[in-house]
């Protein structure tokens, strides 16, 4: 537990004084959710009608561009051997950069969102329902992602593989969390969409953690 | 305390030694030597958990390695883990800490001067030179009461003459107490030993 904290602290601390990483993440967002009306011209109707899958598709994108990082740098310096030999359980160290990567590029994505939404004229409700499956399914991508940050780590050309890697398993995330807001937005209930995000949270944090451990211990063997 | 019985290690399906055996015992003093690529580092490597060996076991005070020798053990290899975005003392605090070990400032500054680099406590590593970089990871080794085992890959790398002779007597200090010391060096460091042996790992 003290593992823990330390490096969700120190991790934190790193994000806050680079924060271009932030910014970058946050910008890369916007600007993917801003061109898509551009394209498309601008008839309310229709950005309405696309909106959940292009913001959706936004955060997606701008959290799997952050993820490269995740172990990349620990592992260039040499902290992530010292981590690894330390007394603390290697998962514990995992969990903590995890978290320390959905507070610093999932929870600003899910608080960003409602804005975008608002944009593209989302009725409040389904702005409410946009933030809460955000929130619901940022930490899945953070879970899964760290599995394939860990997998892919000092490989070459690693962002493009971790591509391939984490969009077929981030598929049911768009799935259920356009589908939220889409129900919302027709007025149907939304809360069984969020069920099964919840449900595929509870999974991918007792498998991404894991499995990112077994991969960090073979990629520094 | 630290026995190896017929170990072997490989790296890219490349036999680098095997039927290796010694044992070190508290005061014991191991030098590794040499050529490029003769399994030095990884051997350091296996000796703290981080590569598993071909064949053959190492054992700590009569165990396997678990848990419990991660926390008896300070293993400093090639990078020197420091985080260019923190400050001098930021590393040094941060890096004891995940070792489980929790010190003040003062007892890190202290640290700090034995390795000659008191006065960067606050510059940014990534302001650092490589030999002031390696000062600050080898600062570890001055804090006090430190792990018993100490598994030193280079040490003295890009040190000058100076920082040479603090490590050496660090190292001598460690020994007499009691500790027990893996190093791989080019260069013949001076370290007064109660137990000294040497392998050599040919290449």
């Amino acid at each position: 537990m003290r593992g823990f904290a330390l490096i969700v602290h120190r991790d934190l601390r790193i994000a806050l004084r680079r924060k271009g990483d932030i910014v970058n993440v946050l910008v890369f967002f916007v600007l993917v959710a801003s061109l898509f009306p551009l394209g498309i011209g601008p008839e309310p109707n229709q950005l309405r009608a696309i909106a959940p899958g292009v913001v959706w598709v936004g955060a997606l994108l701008a959290a799997l561009l952050s993820l490269p990082r995740l172990f990349a740098a620990d592992f260039t310096d040499g902290t992530l051997e010292q981590m690894l030999i330390a007394p603390q359980p290697l998962i514990a160290v995992v969990l903590a950069k995890i978290t320390a990567h959905w507070l610093s590029t999932g929870l600003p994505l899910a608080l960003a969102a409602p804005l975008i939404g608002l944009q593209y004229g989302l009725p409040s409700e389904a702005l409410l329902v946009l933030l809460a499956s955000l929130l619901l399914g940022t930490p899945v991508l953070s879970m899964l992602g760290a599995a394939g940050a860990a997998l892919t780590l000092g490989a070459r050309g690693a962002g493009a593989l971790l591509g391939l890697l984490l969009l077929p398993l981030y598929v049911p995330v768009l799935v259920f969390g356009a589908g939220a807001v889409a129900a919302a937005m027709s007025g149907l209930d939304p809360l069984s969409y969020l069920s099964l995000l919840g449900a595929l949270l509870a999974v991918s944090s007792l498998i991404g953690p894991w499995a990112a451990c077994a991969a960090l211990r073979v990629a520094l063997d | 305390m630290l026995e190896t019985t017929a170990l072997a290690c490989e790296r890219g399906g490349l036999r680098l030694f095997s039927d290796l055996g010694f044992a070190l015992d508290g005061g014991g003093l191991l030098r590794v030597r040499g050529g490029n690529g003769s399994g030095k580092t990884t051997l350091l490597r296996t000796l703290a958990g981080l590569t598993r060996p071909a064949a053959g076991t190492v054992r700590w005070k009569g165990g396997a390695i678990d848990d419990s020798y991660r926390s008896e053990l300070l293993f400093l290899g090639h990078a020197p883990a420091l985080k260019d975005e923190f400050t001098v003392l930021e590393n040094l605090a941060f890096s004891a800490r995940l070792a489980g070990r929790d010190f003040s400032e003062d007892v890190l500054r202290k640290a700090l001067a034995q390795l000659g680099i008191d006065r960067l406590a606050h510059l940014p590593a990534g302001h650092l030179s490589q030999g002031q970089r390696r000062r600050t990871a080898l600062a570890r080794l001055a804090l006090p009461e430190p792990a018993p085992l100490w598994l030193l890959d280079e040490p003295l790398a890009a040190l000058d003459d100076q920082a040479i002779g603090s490590v050496s007597a660090l190292c001598t200090a460690h020994l007499a107490a009691g500790g027990l010391l893996v190093l791989t060096s080019h260069q013949d460091v001076v370290v007064a030993a109660p137990a000294a042996q040497s392998i050599d790992l040919g290449g």
